[in-house]
């Protein structure tokens, strides 16, 4: 039918990108942008850390520190870990399940575009007025009008408009993975990072709209005098911290999930065998997703809550160490009489295995009530958490990007480069974070600009500096290596790595299309069937066809950029500007709903055609 | 797909009859999850503060039970009509369909006007957004629902006139059947909003 669509105006460049709704371009963006936010909450990190490298230094001063801490937990966790999830989501989720597109392509550029102007609100406080200072959980009633100053309202706009874009990204994968899965992709035959992002979504859905409610909150009382946070007026200051932690624990596993799932890939194909265990793999992902809701109060163990109430949510955080535990030793009893290979992306694997048990064994010291009283709001919990975001998140990001890498961009990454990234960053990481756990057991809170000498703070301190440089020139040499094989001229193969999953199926980059045919899946690991039935390639559900394509808009871009301009017109109290980014904003929701899209079609004989040149 | 020149027979349940129909309407149920999400924050944190009127009006002599039941009425009214709506699309008679869409955007209005007359009715007893934490939650509560209407309102009438042009074909369908839901949405949430905010703000009340 309908083999009239013709096809619409190609765009190319600067407009291809800004109108894109190809997932992989997407995931494109999404790495640069959070790359960009990552680099700059780095740099934060940098300026704490020298501020912190010797004792009452004057390198910023305490308010531009309390600025810096920020800025550097709010980018890190919205502004960089997120996005570039989101990035190998994009990437890889629908090749894995066979699909053409995702479900939504057009909610899916939306959902760039909004996190990315979202970032770009809060960033630019720095320039307007001094960043949001009340720590990334900018806790009332410190971050009330009297307290705090303008850059809390552009961490309260900044953060709606991103987390905005995340939900709606969140519900396009949950449907993409439901509806669009080739035949034969039944549930249990799913790759494990598939599933995690199946999870992962679902957390995004239910724990994103807490957020949202307390950001309105925080906005109503900042803005239009509201007394939610207001003691003096009937408010009350533990509402936000229920909200916050509601949303900010499931956020924890929102981040680590997906780096579940990326070394459950890694490690399996590097151990040449099919991953151990992947039913309770899949049961523990569900598991700890749905545990995950069970547990914010632990983070409010000293707000007063109660013994019965910390009890409970801190019996209920040690459970979820059950399918963690399931997991680590799935991945070792994976590489147990496995075929090891240590390319960087396994390296990165392989050390986050031990990395991340310690962060998740300080997660269950943290979660004994009593002790918390002691480790609370010290260099402990700092430890801890970056134990588990950067030895979790970040060396699997790593280990997912050194991995997909040539199928995202068609080129390999360099080897050496990747080695010397992967060391100096490992080492960098434990030099910086291991004496946090010392100088917090020795009282040392979080959260201060400085210390005094002769309180035995002095080496950990100066340790944990120097650390930082090595992080420093791992990730430059991420840099350095991304940039060397964008100007290399060597191609990647299909399937560099002899992988098992469907994206190796395809070519390095896929064709817009992804699967000029749809695969027919006949297992777990559904490439890898294929090869060991000693067939070239993937058996085929349908003939080759004409395959239809939406076509990309700028309504994503404008639509976003309508909510930024009207986020500084309430924060400047003039309604005017709001009135005009609300209008360019609905405007362009009345235009996408008036429009129908006809997309285009490719047919069979130009995917050939393409096909011989891949 | 480019469906819309199926000028053929349209398949029964039309709403459901393509891929991008059922993502739709799978995605929407969804985004209605965090809605439910969204609201049940908002239902806790009245409840927190229900009591905290900072010297303002309580909700006993805030309240106006006839005006709040007759608003009551209208929305879940409209509930049935696009339920009927909903019948019509099934039978694929889009003037049917088009009649009862309307009927509930005028009951819709109607309800969203008894909401505003009784917000300024509020603010002129001193119960506003500023009078304390009770006034600050009422208004972000009910004020959220409201919005919800509005936006539903103007939803509904930009997917008729939408069907008025195009007719009923598997790409307005889904659209119209969407709305429905989200109609339907927004009265369930209504129903808790008229239990935990009227009625126990009525018989209930802090004990001394
Ligand atoms: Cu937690």
């Amino acid at each position: 039918m309908s083999a009239h669509a013709s096809h619409a105006p190609k765009r190319s460049g600067i407009a291809d990108w800004l109108t894109t709704v190809d997932h992989k371009k997407i995931g494109i963006l999404y790495l640069i942008a959070g790359g960009i936010f990552f680099l700059a909450g780095g740099l934060e990190a940098l300026l704490i850390r020298l501020q912190l490298m010797y004792p009452e230094l004057q390198v910023v001063g305490a308010k531009t520190f309390n600025e810096l801490i920020t800025m550097h937990g709010t980018t890190m966790i919205f502004l960089a870990a997120m996005p570039v999830i989101f990035a190998l989501m994009n990437a890889i989720v629908p090749l894995q399940i066979g699909a053409r597109d995702v479900a939504f392509p057009f909610v899916n550029a939306l959902g760039f575009w909004l996190f990315f102007f979202g970032g770009v609100l809060i960033n630019t406080s720095w320039f307007l007025g001094g960043a949001p200072d009340a720590g990334w959980t900018s806790y009332a009633t410190l971050a009330l009008n009297q307290y705090s100053g303008f850059g809390i309202d552009f961490y309260v706009l900044g953060l709606q408009i991103a987390g905005l874009g995340t939900l709606i990204g969140g519900i396009n994968f949950l449907v993409t993975i439901i509806n669009m899965r080739a035949p034969g992709m039944t549930f249990m035959r799913m790759p494990l990072f598939t599933w995690a992002s199946f999870v992962t979504s679902g957390l995004i859905l239910f724990a994103f709209p807490a957020i949202t409610v307390g950001l309105v909150l925080l906005m109503f009382d900042r803005l239009f005098g509201a007394a939610f946070f207001n003691p003096d007026a009937g408010g009350n200051v533990v509402i936000w911290q229920h909200l916050f932690w509601i949303f900010g624990h499931p956020e924890v596993y929102i981040l680590i999930l997906p780096a579940f799932g990326i070394i459950s890939e890694v490690v399996s194909t590097f151990s040449r065998k099919r991953l151990f265990g992947y039913s309770s793999m899949v049961f523990a992902t569900a598991l700890i997703g749905f545990l995950g809701f069970m547990v914010w109060a632990h983070h409010m163990f000293t707000t007063g809550m109660g013994p019965i109430a910390n009890t409970l949510f801190g019996l209920a955080t040690m459970l979820i160490a059950v399918p963690t535990g399931i997991k680590i030793f799935n991945w070792l009893l994976t590489m147990w009489g496995g075929q090891i290979r240590f390319p960087t992306a396994n390296l990165f694997a392989v050390g986050f295995i031990p990395t991340f048990t310690i962060g998740g064994m300080t997660g269950v010291m943290l979660a004994v009530p009593p002790a918390d009283y002691q480790y609370h709001d010290s260099y402990f919990v700092v430890a801890h958490f970056h134990y588990v975001i950067v030895g979790g998140l970040v060396f699997g990001l790593f280990a997912g990007l050194y991995y997909w890498w040539p199928k995202m961009f068609g080129k390999m990454l360099n080897e050496t480069l990747g080695k010397w990234n992967f060391w100096t960053f490992f080492i960098g990481f434990h030099l910086t974070f291991f004496p946090q756990h010392f100088l917090g057991l020795m009282g040392m809170p979080r959260r201060v600009f400085t210390y005094l000498a002769g309180q035995g703070l002095e080496l950990g301190n100066f340790i944990s500096t120097i650390g930082v440089f090595g992080m420093t020139i791992g990730t430059i040499l991420f840099l350095v290596n991304a940039y060397v094989s964008a100007k290399s001229s060597k191609r990647a193969p299909a399937d560099p790595w002899d992988g098992r999953t469907l994206e190796w199926s395809i070519p390095s980059p896929p064709p817009e299309y992804n699967f000029a045919q749809t695969p027919l899946v006949r297992g777990l690991d559904a490439l890898w069937v294929e090869k060991m039935a000693g067939n070239k390639g993937m058996t085929y559900a349908e003939p080759l066809g004409s395959i239809h394509m939406p076509n990309g808009s700028f309504l994503p871009f404008i639509m976003s950029l309508g909510l930024f301009i009207a986020g500084y017109g309430f924060m400047y109290h003039n309604y005017v500007v709001v009135g005009i980014g609300m209008v360019i904003t609905f405007g362009c929701m009345l235009m996408r709903s008036l429009k129908d899209d006809p997309g285009y079609h490719i047919e069979p004989d130009e995917i050939e055609e393409k096909g011989v040149k891949a | 797909m480019a469906t819309h020149h199926v000028n053929a027979v349209l398949p029964d349940e039309p709403e459901k009859a393509t891929l991008e129909g059922k993502n739709k309407i799978l995605g929407f149920w969804l985004f209605l999850g965090g809605e439910t999400v969204l609201f049940g924050s908002l239902f806790a944190t009245f409840i927190a503060l229900r009591d905290q009127t900072n010297g303002g009006p309580t909700s006993q002599q805030l309240f106006d039970m006839p005006l709040v039941a007759l608003a009551t009425l209208l929305l879940l009214t409209s509930s049935l009509t696009s339920v009927f709506a909903v019948l019509a699309l099934h039978k694929k008679d889009l003037k049917k369909m088009q009649a009862w869409m309307t009927v509930t955007v005028i009951l819709g209005l109607g309800f969203l006007a008894l909401e505003i007359y009784e917000f300024m009715h509020y603010v002129h007893m001193g119960h506003k957004m500023t009078s304390g934490a009770f006034g600050s939650a009422f208004y972000t509560l009910v004020g959220f629902h409201g919005a919800h209407v509005a936006f539903g309102i103007l939803w509904i009438l930009t997917v008729q006139l939408q069907t008025v042009k195009k007719g009923l074909t598997v790409v307005t369908a889904p659209k119209f059947y969407v709305a429905s839901l989200y109609w339907h949405f927004i009265d369930v949430v209504w129903v808790f909003i008229f239990t935990v905010v009227y009625l126990m703000g009525m018989i209930g009340g802090k004990v001394g």
